[in-house]
């Protein structure tokens, strides 16, 4: 390894400048919220608003039980293909690309087209919406959730840790729930961090099927206040950070190319 | 070598209960497919139809021809520079960064902390980046006022607008070049130490290393994740949204507009512009894929 020259230093302390200031910059607006004195005035009247605890809270619940189908979806269908239907697999990596290919607005056009008039009516009450909602959240976290899974199930001897448990007696839903699960703990865990990350900060598909989510309460709270919106800004930062931070204590020892990123917003 | 002959003993017989059983086997991947089908192809499939259907159902070009009023092409024409612009310089800006954490010597606090900068920045967009930045350098912003106390300056004067093409460039790329970082470090890393050593062998400086061997190596994952960076920001709207509120007509936009209330006064109009969408992101994946399909030759 060479000595560090002028260059790179002066390409990460600008890289460092970028990356900061706009944090910077937001903490010391949300400080701002009393005249003349700093103080964090801002966080507690953010976090006070009824509105806020409500939106974040469906947000949460949302994510929490996107988490579960995609766990439900993914897990199974990525087990049984290693397992038994290995010539599937450019399939299925193909369909958990698409989200990519379809950007979150067009995606929400197309649900919307399909599951707004009979047969299926689904955006007419808010449960059936919250329904459409949550399976748009599990197709846009789909890229991530199903390499986490992917990756986990390759390190690990799915065929013999399969065939230990059938000789022991083990049925399917046993084996999965029982045998698969604990031993990619880790790669699920990462998956559902990340797709925490994504549900909270999602605006296009709560915006447009019109649900009380987080992003959508931001986004208006922008044009009404100044100061909560700052708090709020540096408490969905500190979120995510804790959201990559944990998936990257968790997978130490992945390689780079693994590591966690969400696709346009 | 017990291992070893026992899974040669197994693995015929587990193929005679794979094959005994084959049809069964496909009844497990059922309830993906159908959630596939029924969440993703067939709305986006149901776009399709709608392109090339008029208000009354019956088959139509109209549609696809329309995207050429320029309204339309207008909108286009400005996601697609601001997605150019933020991909070549989000790309050239993050592979100097990778380059300076990964071979340009630096400790190695500084590649952990971009890293792990990098993975939560590519992750933060939408409405909190388009407030940071608002909170930063908008009228009011933080670095605004600092300018303004300090050296007298009003960097409104000088014709910077936040809310422009300029200041939405500057909003992407917090997004974009963290994304080419992550992607191109493990790339940078791949290089041999021997090529570099064989090049200085034969008598080659550092230019001609990097013009002749470096550089043509990386550069199908340069092109590939440029291309990427690309359709990263052709498809994204939360941050120009919270942004502009919606006052620079991106296709994105455009097509946000059209969901609330046919803006265009044509439905299937609005679904051509959303296949028109489609098209330009799986060109862009198709050729990220691409690329990096050719960078595996040398860097694996």
């Amino acid at each position: 390894m060479r000595k560090a020259g002028f260059w790179a230093w002066l390409w990460i302390i600008l890289g460092a400048i970028y990356f900061l200031l706009p944090l910077i910059g937001t903490f010391m607006f949300s400080l701002r919220a009393r005249r003349d004195t700093l103080s964090f005035a801002a966080y507690s009247s953010a976090f006070s608003d009824p509105q806020f605890i409500e939106s974040f809270g469906f947000s949460a619940l949302m994510a929490g039980l996107t988490i579960i189908v995609s766990l439900v979806l993914i897990v199974p269908t990525a087990y049984w293909v290693q397992l038994r239907l290995p010539r599937l697999r450019p399939v299925i990596e193909l369909v958990t690309l698409l989200p990519f290919v379809i950007p979150a607005i067009v995606l929400v056009f197309g649900l919307i087209r399909i599951y707004s008039r009979p047969p299926l009516a689904l955006t007419g009450n808010a449960f059936t919406t919250n329904i459409l909602l949550i399976a748009g959240y599990t197709v846009l976290s789909m890229p991530y959730m199903y390499r986490a899974v992917d990756t986990g199930l390759r390190a690990i001897d799915i065929r013999t840790l399969t065939e230990a448990a059938q000789s022991l007696g083990a049925g399917w839903p046993t084996i999965v729930i029982h045998v698969i699960f604990p031993n990619i703990r880790t790669a699920l865990l990462s998956g559902a961090f990340l797709t925490f990350a994504i549900v909270i900060g999602e605006l296009v598909l709560a915006n447009f099927l019109a649900r009380p989510a987080f992003a959508p309460y931001l986004a208006l709270l922008i044009q009404n206040r100044a100061y909560e919106p700052a708090a709020l800004t540096i408490v969905s930062f500190a979120l995510t950070w804790v959201c990559i931070g944990l998936i990257q204590i968790l997978g130490r020892g992945r390689t780079d190319q693994d590591r966690a990123f969400t696709g346009p917003t | 070598m017990a291992q070893i002959a026992q899974q040669e003993t197994q693995s015929p017989a587990l193929a005679g209960f794979a094959r005994g059983r084959f049809s069964w086997a496909w009844v497990g991947v059922t309830p993906f497919f159908i959630f596939a089908i029924a969440f993703m192809i067939l709305p986006a499939f149901s776009l399709v139809t709608g392109s090339f259907q008029d208000r009354q159902g019956n088959f139509t070009l109209a549609n696809i021809l329309g995207l050429s009023q320029p309204f339309i092409l207008n909108a286009y024409w400005l996601s697609i520079r601001i997605s150019l612009v933020t991909a070549i310089c989000g790309g050239l800006f993050g592979f100097l960064l990778a380059y300076a954490v990964t071979i340009g010597g630096l400790p190695k606090f500084a590649r952990n902390s971009l890293m792990t900068f990098s993975g939560v920045a590519s992750n933060f967009a939408g409405v909190p980046l388009a407030f940071a930045f608002i909170a930063t350098l908008g009228r009011v912003g933080f670095l605004t006022a600092l300018f303004k106390t300090l050296f007298g300056l009003d960097i409104y004067s000088t014709g910077f607008n936040l809310y422009s093409f300029g200041g939405l460039s500057l909003t992407y790329m917090y997004f974009q070049f963290p994304l080419m970082v992550l992607i191109i470090s493990p790339a940078l890393e791949g290089l041999k130490h021997e090529w570099r050593e064989a090049a200085e062998n034969l008598g080659a400086n550092s230019w001609q290393y990097w013009r002749y061997i470096a550089l043509p190596v990386l550069l199908p994952s340069l092109l590939g994740t440029m291309i990427l960076l690309f359709g990263n920001s052709f498809g994204a709207f939360a941050t120009a949204y919270a942004l502009t509120g919606g006052s620079l007509n991106l296709v994105t936009i455009v097509i946000g507009a059209q969901i609330r209330g046919d803006v265009l006064n044509n439905p299937g109009l609005g679904y051509a512009l959303a296949l028109g969408m489609v098209v330009v992101m799986a060109v862009s994946i198709a050729g990220y894929s691409w690329m990096q399909r050719k960078t595996e030759r040398w860097l694996k």
